[in-house]
């Protein structure tokens, strides 16, 4: 035991850094969909051995009170049912969401253990103090806009940007706030359970800014932000980290940050707008009238039963998912149809473009869940030559990525990387209704002559052509 | 070196790590990923325990039971569903063999 007394720190520190190593190989295996899953149980082992060190380290050590070990099992075991329980409930397409959700309680523990900090915290160093209230201010503002961005995607939320009344002096009272607040932290002498005001006052004015930044950002933006959310939990994870001077806690907040960073990058470029004009809320606010000024389109509506006819004598057929299919959760009818159409002699892909879904690679999980092989997923850059080739492409729910004005310049999706519908001999496009899509503007594939509209819920439209279908 | 100098260079290095690691997931596997890297945030739950060993008052008592929760839902939660999500893109037999009798 003696060895253990002088060891002890050394060998936390070395399990701790096993562990990390174990989050990294975790994370590299997720590079490929036949190794992720791995992945996921190569980080699950580094988790539990980090929490292990943890709850040996604490209960060796003894703790000061024998409430606080009550009340951590109970915390934990609450947690832990509470986690499990939803994660193995949740539909597939209320998956974003959930995400979110978790990210949210994340962002929430690690405000709490920096305020727990700053409560007990006397005679701390500046830069101790300066790490506190970063994680107070990170892991608030994470809370609270994770929750809203839950909500829109729940539709608790309005997911249309919503303008904050004021915001911007709202901002700047919080942020002034702030910086009164951490002046108050810094200056008082009675830095601890003396200085709960300020802590608490700080907390709040964070907790408002979670909520003024989300608000304006439109539900179609929620994955990016969720993921920017991600970075700064891993973030203030980081902070809780410097303050406890805890090896694994810094090194797997920065991964996550670090991955959360790129990924919200990734993701923006895929929709071609920058991380910035994310952020700004709304969509181009300048520019998009230009667009309107074009000559009104012509839109041809079809029934089930031409389209059923359409594709049951294809020779191949393509499919192109979008987020119209996930709201309506329509990926089964999806399945189904692919199976009919299949025993007909049909060749059926997909489509997928990088955002397709409500977060890049939903759709692949949504087809998955419908036991669609993941063969015949095809990406954006495969799928767009063999569209030439297809008999008929039936668009679900799919708008923006699929409008061919993102080729010109000049228009808000200018450059985004688009699926080549148009070249397809035959189009049928599922629509909820006549509305613009995200980016504002009407999509010319519509307007094209090889090109016939379905009105109706993804769902439903899908379900009368499966039925026209069994009738030929 | 100061504890923070050493602390802070971990820090950078394993941000380092993280974009290195990321770079290269492909798209389709960009959600599970966001949320396994949003289950490996909660490691925050190491930082409970450890505080928690110094709780002594109500109100920490209470901090402390709170940060437990959400940070272990967080964890469980987080992993759980990441793993549900992978489940569905390993190899299916069944739909292999609807393939092979499409074509």
């Amino acid at each position: 035991m003696e060895f253990l007394n002088a060891n002890l720190e050394t060998i936390s520190w070395f399990l701790y850094l096993f562990s990390a190593l174990l989050f990294i190989q975790g994370l590299r295996l997720m590079n490929s969909p036949r190794t992720a899953r791995k992945g996921n149980f190569v980080s699950i082992v580094g988790m539990i051995i980090a929490v292990i060190v943890a709850l040996f380290h604490s209960f060796y050590n003894g703790f000061a009170s024998a409430t606080a070990i009550v009340l951590l099992l109970l915390g934990i075991a609450v947690g832990a049912a509470f986690g499990f329980v939803t994660a193995k409930k949740v539909k597939m397409t209320a998956m974003p969401q959930l995400v979110s959700l978790f990210n949210t309680v994340g962002g929430g523990a690690a405000a709490l253990v920096a305020i727990n900090d700053a409560l007990v915290a006397v005679n701390q160093p500046i830069s101790t103090i300066i790490t506190i209230i970063l994680g107070i201010i990170i892991g608030s503002v994470t809370f609270t806009g994770s929750l809203i961005a839950a909500g829109k995607l729940q539709g608790i939320v309005s997911g249309s940007p919503v303008r904050v009344p004021l915001k911007k002096l709202i901002d700047g009272l919080c942020l002034i706030g702030i910086v009164l607040c951490a002046y108050m932290m810094f200056s008082s002498n009675t830095f601890g359970y003396g200085a709960w005001l300020p802590i608490i006052a700080l907390t709040a004015f964070s907790l408002i800014l979670g909520i003024t930044f989300v608000m304006p950002i439109g539900g179609a933006d929620m994955p990016v932000v969720i993921s920017i959310l991600n970075a700064c939990t891993g973030t203030a994870v980081a902070m809780a980290g410097f303050v406890i001077n805890n090896l694994i806690m810094i090194v797997a907040g920065a991964l996550v940050g670090a991955a959360g960073g790129i990924l919200s990058k990734l993701m923006a470029e895929a929709m071609n707008r920058s991380l910035i004009n994310i952020l700004a809320g709304g969509f181009g606010d300048t520019g998009t009238t230009s667009s309107d000024t074009g000559a009104e389109m012509t839109m041809v509506e079809t029934t089930a039963d031409d389209v059923a006819v359409q594709m049951a004598f294809a020779a191949r057929a393509i499919i192109v998912p979008g987020y119209g299919l996930a709201v309506a959760g329509a990926q089964h009818e999806i399945a189904n149809l692919t199976k009919i159409l299949e025993s007909k002699g049909v060749e059926v892909l997909f489509a997928i473009h990088p955002v397709a879904g409500r977060m890049p690679g939903h759709m692949n999980v949504l087809l998955a869940e419908a036991n669609i092989s993941y063969e015949k997923l095809i990406a954006l850059e495969d799928v767009n030559p063999m569209f030439s080739t297809a008999d008929i492409a039936l668009v679900v729910g799919a708008n923006d990525v699929t409008n061919p004005a993102a080729r010109r310049t000049g228009t808000p999706i200018s450059g985004m990387p688009i699926l080549d519908v148009d070249a397809a001999k035959n189009v049928v496009v599922i629509k909820r209704g006549r509305g613009k899509g995200y980016a504002g503007i009407e999509n010319e594939l519509y307007g094209l002559p090889q090109t016939k509209m379905l009105y109706g819920d993804a769902k439903n439209a899908v379900g009368s052509i499966i039925a026209a279908v069994k009738e030929l | 070196m100061s504890t923070l100098t050493i602390a802070l260079t971990l820090f950078v290095f394993a941000l380092i790590i993280g974009v290195i690691v990321i770079g290269k997931v492909p798209a389709t596997l960009h959600t599970p990923l966001m949320s396994g890297a949003n289950s490996i945030h909660g490691v925050v739950i190491v930082g409970v325990v450890l505080v928690a060993a110094e709780a002594n008052t109500v109100l920490g008592f209470a901090l402390i039971f709170l940060a437990a929760a959400l940070g272990t839902a967080n964890v469980v939660g987080g992993y759980t569903v990441t793993d549900r999500m992978l489940d569905m893109f390993k190899a299916k037999p069944a739909a292999d063999k609807q393939e092979k009798g499409g074509k």
